[in-house]
């Protein structure tokens, strides 16, 4: 760690709905402000390098890789994470799929996972099983061998084309 | 009373039937809790100064640096720690001439691989340790390094251990039969050479461990992610001078293991000693780069196997030449040459026949140590016995399937011995190849192959058939010396609102054991399975146990779990008896009811039943027993491992342009007996075949002649992604193991175990008309195109 990420910023921000307001290390990631500062541990860090997707959260309503992105960045962001996308009930419908189909093992992908997947989802139509593979695509899993994942994904977007809400 | 397994209307049916994963909620929602989730009161962080080179005498270590880095509070040396812990030797008595030389937490006086532990040092956080860690400086004095497995016994290889006299750390050779005669006389004699890549487990959750000392009550408690919490209790006393009772053992949410988290880490054993030295809790979570520089390695095999055959196709003789590097140190405790015996107990697994001999040599080198990883050995073996089948089968012109079928051991068979001298107690290689051939509808396949052809696509079709250990006895560690327990042990209790908790010494890793257990239970006891709670994980609260690995968890832990839970039911249906004055072996349990048996009569809620034994017990005879909880323990007495049987196919599809595999279709029956829970079983497997995928078409860590890692991160490591793999069609054949009520074996290995080598065969299926062969897994696009002539140089 040189001087320069010594230095503290200043950032405000909401997350999950709430603001923020802290005073980060300039090379601190988002991952870890997160996870150390906001005990928002639902996201993991596992590669630390922006290939695996464990630390994948919803920023500004794309999502983006934790562990890519510094904590200084997010002044002025709306961040959610698992936690929040739990707790508003925007995802149960896929939280439920994936358990009623076993789309996770040891759960470690699995908050990045259901992140990268409701971005596909809300986008809209009824992807094509190749389409949903694709989209998870820099998300890694080692257990499930992702056919589970897969299936949950599409049978959520089967359910909200048939309600209309796609 | 015993369980009517086969009716699926009977009362509290919950084995057999897909219940949901009691945890994964919590999951989903962000709500597990690994051990980089946990904070404890003044915590500190260890990073790890580590070995840039893989031979090197330690020379002098300078610390200011490291030590003026702001957060530092203490810095820890080879020497430092080999005052309190005890170095360790991964030798097991019944794998004879074993050796391997005495391992410290951090090397002492020398580094034998890039990535060893040298330094550690203790920060307020993570941040500043890792900083510090990377200012310490070493003077590394250069030292050959042994980095290649065939030259490894030359007489000019320089021998990492001088005090053990050579690189060998192990062989054994196994003859069964004639193999020189048999050969003599055969129709057909097919050789040829494999290899298959080192690969790393790369869990996604790093290795980690937090550990608390607390001086006072002379207690140590490890947050760890482990498969084997007592085993690692065991380890840390022994080697820490704790006693065994003091130190407590504690995993919860684990993110990934696959073998990976079942050995000793010298790191975690670092980061132990330091609590204890420190007084303060400490916590190492791996980086990734220190994932694949450190965690354990596996598979790295070169292979020289011969196959005779008849005219009919009959298999007269296998010859199996097995080399693999593991290191510079065997794996503690389970050491690193289980997975070559594994090729020896293997090779030839499915098939009825005379002659075989073996070999494995197991040989030390400068690179990270190798130990068992999921299905240890098992894809090895699998791809030299069926890779030579197949090619057998074409020498023959005779269809894949068909040469199987001629040389599996016949269903009624069982039981038999091997020529590699396993004991199979029941096996269906025949039912499940006539399942797998209806699934995959071979016959269409073949004809969708043909039509490919005349298009100028190349497919191909591949088969594996396997055996697969599991549900292991004493005879895989025990009798070695290890103490690691082949036995595993359940508690049940029934609380005052009716309520079950069980409490297993087997570990959940994400396989849903908890989920298995929890319908075992509710089974057992007869109440439904939420409402039965599961603790695992947790050595001082649970019966000693062996933990997770082998394929165990449902075998072994299930069983004792079944016993116990039986157990349970006796004694509430005695005090039940004696509250409703009726004879106990006329009421019976369902859905947390006692009921009239014959009738299904509702006599009393459980929670009736215990409110009168936890509050008003004066109302119950004086001599009644009201215990109401039992605990029971399971170990296999019969066999020393079930046999699982099992076959996959693979459909693909070979580029012959770009030599880029494509894969199109997958299938696997397996036969691992009763099933608990049909879609935990069929996920397992799902699993395991693309970890086994990765290996046919991925994976491999790449050294350079020095022994320095090439490939340490996941961008170099390929591993596979959604969007290339196939979905995958999953078929069952149940033959219980009569070694236990339950009837299961394992499930969670069959997967990696027959996968590569079905890829394997379809590439060649797709190249045979090209003339074209691949052998060295894993098979990259530049492999099959020099396989295809088509790069030279
Ligand atoms: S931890 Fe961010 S992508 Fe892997
Ligand atoms: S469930 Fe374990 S990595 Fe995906």
């Amino acid at each position: 760690m040189t001087e320069m990420f010594r230095d503290k910023v200043d950032v405000a921000l909401t997350v999950n709905g709430e603001p923020v307001e802290a005073r980060v290390p300039a090379g601190q990631h988002m991952i870890d402000f997160l996870r150390l500062d906001l005990g928002l541990t639902g996201a993991h860090a596992s590669c630390e390098h922006g290939v695996c997707g464990a630390c994948t959260i919803r920023v500004d309503g794309v999502s983006v890789r934790g562990c890519l992105m510094l904590a200084a960045q997010a002044d002025g962001a709306e961040v959610w994470t698992v936690e929040g996308l739990t707790d508003t009930a925007a995802i149960t419908d896929l939280q439920d799929a994936f358990v009623a189909r076993n789309a996770l093992q040891c759960g470690f992908c699995t908050p990045g996972m259901l992140v990268a997947a409701e971005e596909l989802l809300s986008a809209g139509g009824t992807p094509s099983r190749a389409e949903i593979r694709e989209h998870l695509s820099g998300n890694y899993c080692r257990c499930t061998g992702y056919e589970a994942i897969v299936d949950a994904v599409e049978s959520v977007a089967k359910a909200r084309a048939g309600k209309g809400d796609a | 009373m015993t369980i009517q397994f086969n009716d699926p209307d009977r009362p509290n049916s919950y084995i057999g039937k897909t219940v949901p994963r009691p945890n994964a909620t919590k999951l989903v929602q962000g709500r597990g809790r690994y051990v980089d989730d946990i904070a404890l009161p003044r915590m500190l962080h260890v990073a790890f100064a580590r070995s840039p080179v893989a031979h090197a005498k330690i020379g002098e270590i300078d610390l200011d640096e490291a030590k003026a880095v702001k957060g530092v509070l203490r810095v820890f040396t080879g020497k430092d720690l080999a005052e309190v812990c005890t170095p360790w030797v991964a030798v097991l008595a019944h794998l004879k001439g074993l050796k391997s030389p005495p391992e410290h937490p951090l090397a002492v006086d020398r580094a034998c691989w890039v990535g060893e532990p040298v330094v550690a040092v203790v920060a307020t956080t993570r941040a500043a340790a890792e900083e510090a860690a990377s200012l310490v400086m070493v003077d590394y004095e250069d030292l050959p390094a042994v980095t290649d497995t065939m030259t490894a016994l030359d007489k000019d290889t320089p021998v990492i251990h001088p005090e053990l006299g050579d690189n060998l750390a192990f062989r054994r050779l196994h003859e069964e039969g004639d193999v020189e005669g048999a050969m003599a006389q055969a129709h057909k004699v097919v050789s040829a050479r494999f290899r298959t890549a080192r690969h790393t487990g790369v869990t996604l959750e790093p290795r980690s461990i937090l550990v608390d000392w607390n001086p006072a009550e002379g207690q140590m408690t490890a947050y760890h992610a482990t498969q084997a919490p007592h085993m690692m209790q065991t380890v840390f006393a022994k080697h820490l001078d704790i006693p065994e009772s003091r130190v407590r053992v504690i995993c919860g949410d684990v993110g990934g293991s696959y073998g990976i988290k079942v050995h000793v880490y010298p790191d975690e054993v670092a980061t132990a000693a330091i609590a204890k030295m420190m007084g303060r809790p400490i916590k190492f979570i791996a980086d990734r780069l220190e994932s694949y520089s450190t965690d354990i390695h596996a598979r790295d095999h070169e292979i020289e196997a011969k196959i005779a055959v008849d005219k009919d196709g009959k298999i007269l003789a296998i010859d199996v030449d097995d080399w693999t590097g593991i290191g510079p140190y065997s794996v503690y405790p389970r050491t690193s040459a289980i997975e070559g015996n594994q090729v020896v107990n293997l090779c030839g697994g499915p098939y009825d026949f005379a002659n075989y001999r073996a070999q494995t040599t197991v040989v030390f080198q400068n690179k990270t140590p190798t130990c068992q990883y999921r299905a240890v050995g098992h894809p090895i073996a699998v791809a030299i016995t069926e890779g030579l089948v197949d090619m057998a089968a074409a020498e023959l012109g005779m269809d894949p399937v068909e040469i199987r079928r001629r040389n599996m051991y016949a269903d009624d068979a069982y039981p038999v011995t091997s020529p590699a001298k396993m004991r199979f107690e029941g096996l269906s290689h025949h039912a499940s190849m006539d399942k797998l051939i209806g699934m995959m509808d071979y016959d269409a396949l073949r004809a969708d192959q043909e039509d490919a052809r005349k298009r100028g696509k190349y497919r191909g079709i591949g088969i594996a058939s396997f055996i697969e250990l599991t549900n292991p006895s004493p005879f895989m560690y025990g009798i070695g010396g290890a103490r690691i327990s082949a036995q595993d042990g359940c508690t049940v209790r029934m609380d005052p609102d009716g309520s079950v908790v069980a409490l297993s010494g087997v570990t959940e890793q994400g396989q849903g054991t908890e989920a298995m257990l929890s319908q075992i239970v509710a089974e057992g006891v007869g109440v439904n399975p939420s409402q039965v709670r599961i603790v695992t994980g947790d050595t001082q609260v649970t019966p000693y146990g062996g933990g997770t690995w082998a394929s165990r968890g449902a075998g072994i832990g299930g069983e004792a779990a079944l016993q116990a839970a039986r157990a349970l039911r006796d004694s509430i249906l005695e005090v039940a008896g004696a509250m409703l004055q009726a004879d106990a072996s006329t009421l019976d349990i369902r859905s947390g009811q006692v009921v009239d048996g014959d009738s299904g009569e509702e006599r009393m809620p459980l929670e009736e039943l215990g409110r009168i034994v936890y509050f008003r017990g004066d109302t119950l005879p004086k001599d009644l027993p009201r215990e109401l909880v039992q605990t029971r323990h399971f170990i296999t007495m019969e066999y020393p491992f079930a046999f699982t049987n099992g076959v996959q196919a693979s459909y693909l599809e070979v580029d012959t342009d770009t030599g880029v595999v494509t894969l199109l279709n997958h299938w696997c029956v397996e036969d691992c007996g009763r099933v608990i829970n049909p879609q935990l079983v069929d996920e397992q497997i799902r699993g395991g075949i693309v970890q086994g995928l990765g290996g046919a078409l991925y994976e491999e860590i790449h050294y350079d002649a020095y022994g320095q890692l090439l490939n340490g991160s996941m961008a170099d490591y390929l591993v596979p992604m959604a969007a290339e793999m196939p979905d995958m069609q999953i078929g069952h054949v149940e033959t219980p193991t009569g070694e236990s009520e339950l009837g299961a074996k394992g499930a969670g290995e069959a997967g990696t175990a027959g996968a590569p080598a079905a890829v394997m065969n379809a590439i060649n299926d797709a190249l045979r008309p090209l003339g074209a062969q691949v052998t060295e897994m894993p098979f990259t696009p530049e492999r099959i195109l020099r396989a295809l002539g088509k790069i030279e140089d």
